[in-house]
Formats: C-alpha cells, sequence, structure tokens
C-alpha cells in the first residue's frame, strides 16, 4: 500500500509500473478508483490475482494535469481513464482517445470531483456529436439510442456500417449519469447502504453486499454465519432472475413467442418469492452493514415448496430451448469473444466464463457464508459466443438453487444469532476499504472512505461498466440483426455503468 | 412443436385485476400508511431519520409524502404505532399534492376539474392504448417492472394496453428515472413528437421527486420540472400492478370498486366508468 507522488519529473509514476508488472505476471485489472481532495487526486489501481487484491496508490498534486496512461498495456483501463477525465478533470496521456464516457462537459465546466466535498458543481454539457472513424463507399452512420425501440435503459450505440457489417461500434452512455457519487458524499453509512441499492437496481443485493463488506473491514466486524446464509439466499435469487431476465431477452429477440411467455412468468415467480421473503421485489433492506436486517420472512417448507416446482419447471423450459434449432441457429456463433480478449479486458462475470477464464470472487475471495456453504467448481464453456454465455447462466442458474438449499439447511440448523442479533452494531467507523460481490454481472468493487461515521467518498465500480468496455469487440464478423442477442448475452445494466 | 403443450402447462394464470382485486402476497410492502390520530406522538426523531425526507409535520401535524417514500421501512421500525406497511398498491394520484398522507382538506374542486379535464382528454383513447417508456435516469429496476406488464400474469394486452415502439404511434408517455442532465433533450424531444392529445405517467418515486438522489448537477430531482405529468405512480420502484393501476388511472378505467387516492370521500365518481365491453 505505498504511495507515490507522480510529478512532472517522474513522468511514468512507479505505482502504474507497478501495475502494468502485475498484469504482465498474470493478474487481472479490477479497475482504477478515483478520488479527490483539497490538495490532490488520488488514483487507487487495483489488481486482483488468485483472489487477493493488489492496490496501488498514486497521488498526483492539483496542479498537475496529466499522469501516465496505462492504456496502451491494459486495454481495459482506457474506459477508467475517460470517466477520471470527467469527473476530476485530470486527464492522462491516453491521446486522442480520451474522449468523454460517463460525462461529456465543456473543457471549462466545473466538474464534481468525487471525494472533494464542496457544493454541487455548475456543469455545462458538451452535445457536439461524435466524429464518425470509419471512411469508405456507402458507409453511414446509425445512431442507435438513447431513446430505443422496446422498454430499455437508455444508452446510444454508435453504428457505423456499410449496410450488414459493423467496422466500428461507440458506446454513449453518460444520457444516464446521475451523480450518485457525489450525492454519497456526506451521507450517514445506514443511508449509504441504500443509495448504493441504487447503483444498479437489477442487482441492489450484490451492491449493498460490496458496500457493507467495505463498511465491515473499516469497523473490523465479523458477520454472524446466519447473517451470512441470508445474504447468500437473497444474492444467488438475484442471480436466478438476472439470468432469466438475459433468456427473456434472447427469446424476446428470437421471436419465441411461447418461451417468452414461459421466461417471464419464471422471473415473476422468483420476483414475487423475494417480495414474500423480505417485502421488496428487488431484495432491497436486507442487507445492512454489519450483518441483515432480520431473518427471511418465510420458512424453510414453504420456500422450499415454492422454489423446488420453479426449479423444475426452469430447468425443463431451458432444456428445451437448448434443443429447439430456430433459437439455438441465432445464437451458435455470434459474439464471439476469444479467451486472448477477454483476458486482454479482464472481463468479469458470465461474459468472461463463457470464453473459459473463470473467474468468481465467490470462490476465489469469499464473503458472506460461501466460505462456510462451499462452492463447487464451474463447468466452463470455452466457445466465447453468445450460446456459450447463455449456457453458463443455465448453470450458474442451476447451483444458485444448490447454494439456496444449502444456505436454508445452515439458517436452520443454527437458529437464531446469539442475542437475536442478525446486525452487528456498529462502532464508530473511520478509514477506507474496498468490499466486494460476485453480482449477477460479474464482480463489483466498492471503495469507501469514510470519517467519523461520515461517508467522504463511495466509488462502486459494477461489472456492468467494466465488461461493457469490451462490447465493441464482440461483433468480429457479426451483422445488424446479431445485434439484440450480443446485447442481451452481455446481461448489463446502464444504470451501473454511468451511475 | 413441443413448445405448444409448454404453452399450455400452467392453465391461466392471468392476474383478475382489474375486474377483481388480486391477492398478491400480504408481506408485500405495497406503501406506508400513516395514522395521523397518532400523530401527537413525538416523532421529531422519524422525521430527522427518513432517509429521502418524506416524513414531515405540518402545522404540528404529521405527513408522509408517498412521493418521496423508498419504502425502507425506518419509520415503521422507529415508531410502529403511527406507520405501517400495506400491501396496498393503489396510491397512484393525479396530483402531486394528493400523494401525501393523510390527506388533508384541500380544494377537492380544483382536483375534481383536474380529473375531469384529464378524462375529457382519454375519452378517444381508452380501447387500445399505446404506450412509450422512456428512461430518464432510472436505477434499472424500474425497467424491469414496466417489461413485467406483458408477461403472463399481468397481461395488459388483455385490458387494450400496448406498449410501442415509436413515439409516433404512442398515446401515453410512462418516464422513469431521476431527470438526469443527459436525458433532458431526449426526453423532451420524444414527447414532442407523440401526438396529441397525450397523457404523461411519471413511474415510481425517482421520476416523482429523484427519490435517494435529490436536485444535484446530474439530477433533475424527478421529471416533474422537465415534462407536464398527467399521473404519479409511487413505489421505489413503481410495481406492476402499481404501474397497472397508474395507467387505468391515465385513461380513466379504474374500475368503481378501486380506491383512488385522490379522491377525498363523498367526492363524485361519475366521471370515471368501468371497462365491461371490452372483456
Amino acid at each position: 500500500m505505498e504511495s507515490d507522488l507522480v510529478s512532472p519529473s517522474d513522468p511514468r509514476g512507479t505505482a502504474f509500473e507497478r501495475a502494468i508488472l502485475h498484469f504482465a505476471n498474470g493478474s487481472r485489472f479490477a479497475g482504477i478508483f478515483g478520488t479527490a481532495d483539497d490538495n490532490a487526486i488520488r488514483l487507487i489501481v487495483a489488481m486482483s490475482k488468485n483472489g487477493e487484491l493488489q492496490l496501488e496508490h498514486a497521488i498526483v498534486p492539483s496542479g498537475s494535469s496529466h499522469y501516465p496512461s496505462m492504456a496502451s498495456d491494459i486495454p481495459a483501463a482506457l474506459w477508467y481513464e475517460r470517466e477520471i477525465f470527467d469527473l476530476f478533470g485530470l486527464a492522462s496521456d491516453a491521446g486522442a482517445v480520451l474522449e468523454p464516457l460517463i460525462l461529456p462537459l465543456e473543457l471549462d465546466s466545473q466538474r464534481p470531483r468525487p471525494g472533494g466535498g464542496g457544493l454541487t458543481p455548475t456543469v455545462r454539457l458538451d452535445l457536439t456529436p461524435l466524429t464518425t472513424r470509419v471512411r469508405g463507399e456507402g458507409v453511414f452512420t446509425m445512431s442507435y439510442g438513447p431513446v430505443r425501440s422496446g422498454v430499455f435503459e437508455s444508452i446510444e450505440y454508435l453504428v457505423e456500417t456499410p449496410g450488414e457489417e459493423i467496422p466500428s461500434l461507440r458506446t454513449r452512455v453518460f444520457y444516464k449519469h446521475r451523480g450518485v457519487e457525489k450525492r454519497f458524499e456526506g451521507m450517514s453509512v445506514r443511508d449509504g447502504v441504500m443509495l448504493a441499492e441504487r447503483c444498479e437496481g437489477v442487482a441492489s443485493v450484490a451492491h449493498a453486499i460490496a458496500f457493507s463488506g467495505a463498511i465491515e473491514q473499516i469497523g473490523e466486524l465479523a458477520v454472524p454465519l446466519q447473517a451470512g446464509c441470508v445474504r447468500v439466499l437473497h444474492a444467488e435469487l438475484e442471480r436466478i432472475v438476472n439470468h432469466l431476465d438475459s433468456l427473456t431477452r434472447h427469446v424476446e429477440a428470437a421471436g419465441q413467442a411461447v418461451a417468452y411467455a414461459r421466461f417471464s412468468l419464471h422471473k415473476e415467480r422468483i420476483q414475487r418469492v423475494r417480495g414474500r421473503l423480505c417485502g421488496s421485489r428487488f431484495g432491497r433492506g436486507v442487507v445492512v452493514p454489519g450483518g441483515v436486517s432480520g431473518p427471511p420472512a418465510l420458512r424453510a417448507q414453504e420456500l422450499h415448496a415454492q422454489l423446488d416446482p420453479l426449479q423444475g419447471a426452469i430447468e425443463a423450459d431451458t432444456r428445451l430451448l437448448m434443443n429447439t434449432p430456430s433459437f439455438i441457429d441465432r445464437l451458435r456463433g455470434t459474439g464471439v469473444l476469444s479467451a486472448e480478449t477477454v483476458r486482454e479486458y479482464s472481463a468479469l462475470g458470465p461474459v468472461a466464463r463463457g470464453s473459459g477464464i473463470v473467474e468468481d470472487v465467490r470462490q476465489s475471495r469469499p464473503y458472506a457464508a460461501y466460505g462456510h456453504l462451499g462452492h463447487g467448481l464451474l463447468e466452463v464453456e470455452g466457445e466465447g459466443d453468445a450460446l456459450a454465455r447463455q449456457i453458463v447462466r443455465a448453470q450458474e442458474i442451476a447451483r444458485s438453487f444448490d447454494l439456496i438449499r444449502r444456505a436454508i439447511e445452515v439458517l436452520d440448523e443454527l437458529g437464531e444469532p446469539s442475542e437475536g442479533r442478525w446486525a452487528l452494531r456498529l462502532p464508530q467507523l473511520s478509514g477506507e476499504a474496498i468490499g466486494w460481490a460476485e453480482a449477477p454481472q460479474g464482480e463489483i468493487l466498492t471503495w469507501v472512505e469514510v470519517r467519523e461515521d461520515i461517508l467522504v467518498r463511495v466509488k462502486p465500480r459494477s461489472a456492468s461498466f467494466h465488461n461493457l468496455a469490451m462490447f465493441s469487440r464482440a461483433f468480429p464478423k457479426d451483422i445488424l440483426t446479431d445485434f439484440a442477442f450480443i446485447e442481451a448475452s452481455f446481461g448489463v445494466s446502464i444504470a451501473g455503468v454511468a451511475n | 412443436m413441443p413448445w405448444i403443450s409448454r404453452g399450455l402447462r400452467n392453465g391461466i394464470v392471468t392476474s383478475t385485476y382489474p375486474r377483481k382485486s388480486d391477492g398478491y402476497g400480504p408481506n408485500f410492502r405495497g406503501t406506508v400508511e400513516a395514522n395521523r390520530s397518532r400523530a401527537a406522538i413525538e416523532i421529531k426523531a422519524v422525521i430527522e431519520a427518513c432517509p429521502t425526507r418524506a416524513v414531515s409535520a405540518r402545522d404540528g401535524t404529521l405527513a408522509l409524502d408517498r412521493g418521496k417514500c423508498i419504502l425502507c421501512g425506518r419509520c415503521v421500525e422507529m415508531a410502529p404505532e403511527v406507520f405501517a406497511f400495506s400491501p396496498s398498491f393503489a396510491v397512484s394520484a393525479r396530483h402531486r399534492r394528493s400523494l401525501v398522507v393523510p390527506p388533508t382538506e384541500e380544494d377537492d374542486g380544483s382536483l375534481t376539474i383536474l380529473r375531469e379535464e384529464l378524462a375529457h382528454r382519454v375519452k378517444r383513447l381508452r380501447r387500445s392504448v399505446h404506450v412509450r417508456h422512456v428512461d430518464a435516469g432510472s436505477d434499472g429496476s424500474d425497467e424491469w417492472e414496466i417489461a413485467a406488464l406483458t408477461n403472463p400474469i399481468y397481461d395488459v394486452q388483455r385490458l387494450g394496453i400496448f406498449f410501442t415502439a415509436s413515439p409516433r404511434h404512442a398515446d401515453l408517455l410512462l418516464v422513469t428515472g431521476v431527470g438526469s442532465l443527459g436525458m433532458i433533450r431526449p426526453l423532451q424531444h420524444t414527447l414532442e413528437v407523440i401526438p396529441r392529445p397525450s397523457v404523461v405517467i411519471a413511474a415510481g418515486v425517482d421520476a416523482i421527486s429523484g427519490g435517494m438522489l435529490e436536485e444535484s448537477y446530474a439530477s433533475s430531482g424527478g421529471v416533474g420540472s422537465l415534462v407536464g405529468v398527467d399521473v404519479f405512480v409511487p413505489g421505489s420502484p413503481a410495481t406492476p400492478f402499481g404501474l397497472l393501476h397508474g395507467i387505468l388511472m391515465a385513461i380513466d378505467l379504474l374500475p368503481l370498486s378501486t380506491s383512488d387516492s385522490d379522491d377525498g370521500p363523498g367526492v363524485s365518481q361519475g366521471t370515471r366508468r368501468g371497462r365491461h365491453s371490452n372483456e
């Protein structure tokens, strides 16, 4: 955890050098977290190897306007450098490719500078359209979004195409930027977890676990195993329903009306079970720093009675779907991502697993009760196409049901935690830490700084953000009609990309 | 071929709402009820603890703003004698003010005028209403709940409600999200190309008040300042039944039996009619 000053006399900045060295030695790039104070901007580069997080700190004094870019060695770093420029006005020396990402502002506009406190900035959006990249006969540019044809989150895809192929695709994600990170500043810890749930609403539970994990590290708290089991229960239901959502989008795009009805019905039924368990269809309010708000509202038997038939129905329909040629043909060979590309971008979750790269922090960096409940090795599909990603999701659904069953069993055996305390009392909190969780989309990392119980800086990094950076690489020989399938196979939530 | 039998496997799963009420989950957090008669109790601590400042005291009287409430339940935990969860989802309202409970003696006259004006506007839309959704900075969960309306349980097509890809075919604009800076122009542009008469629904507390994301450099604190909203649907996010209630309220098709939160007792319900012909 050494810090380095980056100054014009030391343009390479050894923290960045070390990170690049880690990457060359097989570490996965996990993100760059920026935080401002009065005199400087601190950048924390997170790398991960065999579950261990390697954090490299660099401090950029407020006088300097540049820091060394890592993007030429680690392509995934570019989106983070673009984000840092948007939020802090601090540019990496990546040059012209540093175009705005989550907040396109005029150059002399004020910037949010999260972590730096202060009043809400006055910002001026720069809505200059992007210039086209591809030249050639008959090539035209098509902007798809931000208001799209259907019930979707807002995002703009700028497709440059001669008609069928997609030689260039750029994503503009800023439309949904809501100022979430700045909003965390000055909040209490118990309000903060509610905002964390709303960073990416479809992964509320995972975000709450990552945020609470950071707080529990700062407070040196060991959450009771019972509370850990409740976290697993809700997190796995969240995974099942997100994977069902991805499947639903696939069958909708393929025009499979009956399959759409079936899978959307299964999804609704899981949402209803979640609602019965805790009152919220998105598992909100369950995870709190120190534990959980209480036991599940359904007894083990009732829960089994609801989930068992559902699992049977989901698995039967998935089997049939995977034997339906008119569906499979749309996915096989579509949106192929090679293992090299996935490694290059340090991709996360089912997207990485579909290309044969296993990265799952439930296993490599166990949290909640995953260490206790065990966690069988994944069967990994290596094809790297949209079909492989869906097969991974189908397998994960089955494993999530198993984990839920074990969590319920252990919960039943253990009974109430001592003194009926489902959440530990929080001590006074000051410090900083990084928390994590394996969301349905992949690993979430949440950087938290707290001073005397007040949040100073919270930076949730969703897997959606991390994976979407690779999206434009998923069209090697695909055409416009494959777009919906490739997008659904990424399974990202835009709210988590530009929060 | 096997899908044919699969489609028949579960029989009819579609809800009976709005013809009859739907017995959806007793544990479900539909809304928070506030009991004014007990308001004499010290609730200062609750007012301070509410994360979205939904609880307030007006002239010493307790008030809960459902347009801000994110259903976290902190008030229920702190003062169970005053606040309670209710599974009711029929809490949409035609006026922002009507989301504040318990209702005060507001000007019933102006609400009646508002309702009649809306009823007149939607008169021709009732048999077939086409909905266009725009995400103006949601957390992503709102879209799931809207998409759920097309699953076999809610099956809104049976009520003549359809989602449309083009705003030019839309009658009703369903807006989610806090009104993020980047979506202000696209949202207003979408509304401009919707044929008149049209109706705008703000779905979820994010769209009504910003929820946890009050007004800031990036959030408008709800879409009310950007577009004229006709119906407000509370919830964090608004549930499918809540959305359905809001849409039916917007097109003036709520059956008489369903409670309407912006109707004080004794208000004439003559301008509304149940839908019998199309079922």
